[in-house]
């Protein structure tokens, strides 16, 4: 389905100090995509998010959702098909209850209060958190928070779902229960992350970043374990490509 | 104070960084300066939002329209602060009022009275000088006073119910809500938005400054709150901080197909009931304020105790 599709082209920006943040990146995300961005800290990662989503504009460069070009005109359309979760949940819950801040999207797009509620207890059943729709966001822990943060997403029903470093801060069993969430999904996702093995796991296709360019784009069994690509990058193997630390000792 | 360990833990997670620069903390003086920052920055933080948890109660005044809320203490506001310098009597009436409130709403009369008691040194302020400054003077008792008293206590009086009416006013409705009913009376969106990012950010900016004492004491063990050296920094750092943190709060919100219009998603019909209400209590006040209400009941008292 060509409406699913997002594409960058020659996108290059710069922050009003004038770093150059973002250089000639170009690419194409299909239907169904799942999609790695990988790179060093200051590689650009978030900033390209923010550029696909639009909320920032880039210098040069379109991008394009569907065969519709994200422009401030086109914006309310676009952020209806693209989900963004942010980094920190904390930014992204800001209302006083779990199932105020999911329905935050619906209710900015005039849906009535039936299908809202419908909305949000989808959301919530999706990332299993249902029993926490009446508790005040800043109250829960890390991982629900996590799930919080990616239901307020879900209820507005994108298509592209754009998620910033989603396992950044929990312990492992959350981490292993947002990974499990993510490999459900069937939107096209788009995942920044320095979590390596968590992309490894959820991604096909990785893009590395190096300087705001694209250093690399394939497979992404194939780039994760290019140890001499990564190690140019900033990064360094998958922790679950690297040698068992028990063997690899015995080997060695 | 800190509330729960879940509290504790929610630092934790959210000042990982913070933490880590902490060299050598002293056991002993970094719980007694963790223990100081809850009860100052953090406290505070949680509670403003105390107020907005009490407001998702559900009882009969919770479920009343927030329009006739307001407009019923608006009318009270009035009401009261018409009322003139020595009239104390008429005023106790209106005593009825957040009794009433207090009753119906359940909301438990320590939070919203330990939130006058911080406000209490401000309304003390105002009329302290009374009873030096009033040349005119009274007898009680045998005792001559300045008529200063009379209108001292008036403004506490007054200060009090005030203050309590619009308390319990937001703790009975809510920010979002009471937002809703200020657009709904036409009070322009950019004002009414205005209230509502200042009040959601008054949380960031108190959050923002709990962790950074946090972090300042980790480091600084044995000093008490922050040397007036680091304050300049500490200043900058703080406005730097929360302007980002505020974009990415913005970003958030606008990428969430926000627009500036505040939609809470309720039911916003008055119905019969909610007029009723605001109907009710204006009646009262009306009458409240016109005739002397304790007067009148003492003279029937004082006529059944003579036949």
């Amino acid at each position: 389905m060509s409406h699913h599709r997002l594409e960058a082209r020659d996108l290059s920006f710069s922050y009003p100090d004038g770093h150059e943040a973002i250089k000639n990146i170009s690419f194409c995300i299909h239907h169904g995509e799942s999609v790695g961005i990988i790179g060093a800290n200051g590689a650009g990662k978030s900033t390209l998010l923010m550029l696909l989503t639009g909320l920032l504009f880039p210098g040069s460069g379109e991008v394009l959702v569907g065969d519709v070009r994200v422009t401030k005109k086109t914006l309310p359309m676009i952020r209806q098909r693209l989900g963004m979760v942010f980094q920190d949940p904390d930014d992204q819950l800001f209302m006083t209850t779990v199932y105020d801040d999911v329905a935050f999207g619906p209710r900015n797009y005039g849906l009535d209060e039936k299908e809202v509620g419908e909305r949000v207890m989808k959301a919530l059943d999706m990332v299993g958190i249902p029993h926490l729709k009446d508790r005040a966001p800043y109250k829960l822990s890390g991982g629900e928070k996590r799930a919080a943060s990616i239901a307020t997403v879900l209820s507005m029903q994108p298509d592209i779902l754009i998620m910033d470093e989603p396992t950044a801060g929990l312990d492992p069993k959350s981490r292993r229960k947002v990974i499990e969430l993510l490999k459900s999904f069937e939107h096209t996702k788009i995942i920044a992350s320095h979590d390596l093995d968590m992309v490894l796991e959820t991604c096909k296709r990785v893009m590395v970043i190096r300087d705001g360019q694209v250093a690399a784009d394939g497979e992404a069994l194939k780039l994760l374990t290019d140890a001499k690509l990564l190690d140019s990058c900033g990064l360094e193997l998958p922790l679950s490509v690297q040698g068992c630390p028990v063997c690899s000792n015995h080997i060695g | 104070m800190l509330k729960s360990t879940q509290d504790i833990h929610r630092i934790d997670i959210n000042n990982r960084e913070t933490q880590g620069a902490a060299l050598q903390p002293c056991p002993k003086n970094l719980n007694r300066d963790l223990i100081l920052l809850m009860a100052s920055a953090g406290d505070s933080f949680y509670n403003i939002l105390h107020l907005d948890e009490l407001a998702r109660m559900d009882t009969s005044i919770h479920r009343v329209h927030p329009l006739a809320k307001l407009l019923v203490t608006v009318a009270f506001l009035v009401a009261v602060s018409s009322f003139g310098r020595y009239d104390i009597s008429g005023l106790l009436t209106f005593f009825f009022y957040p009794v009433t409130i207090f009753v119906l709403s359940e909301i438990p009369a320590a939070s919203i009275l330990k939130r006058l008691l911080l406000i209490s040194p401000l309304i003390v302020g105002m009329g302290i000088l009374n009873p030096l400054f009033e040349r005119q003077t009274f007898i009680l008792g045998g005792v001559v006073l300045s008529t200063g008293w009379i209108t001292f206590l008036s403004i506490l009086i007054k200060g009090a119910l005030t203050v309590t009416a619009a308390l319990l006013l937001v703790a009975t409705t809510g920010m979002d809500r009471l937002a809703r009913a200020l657009r709904m009376l036409g009070v322009p969106r950019i004002f009414v938005l205005q209230l509502l990012l200042t009040y959601r950010y008054i949380s960031v900016l108190t959050e923002e400054v709990a962790r950074m004492q946090r972090a300042y004491a980790l480091r600084a063990p044995g000093q008490r709150g922050v040397h007036t050296r680091a304050w300049g920094s500490f200043a900058g750092q703080l406005i730097l901080r929360s302007f980002d943190r505020a974009q990415r709060v913005w970003q958030a919100m606008r990428a969430r197909g926000f627009t500036g219009d505040y939609n809470i998603g309720e039911d916003t019909r008055f119905k019969f009931r909610d007029f009723a209400y605001l109907s009710g209590w204006i009646f009262f006040f009306a009458v409240a304020r016109i005739f002397d209400v304790p007067g009148f009941i003492g003279s029937i008292m004082t006529w059944l105790a003579k036949h």
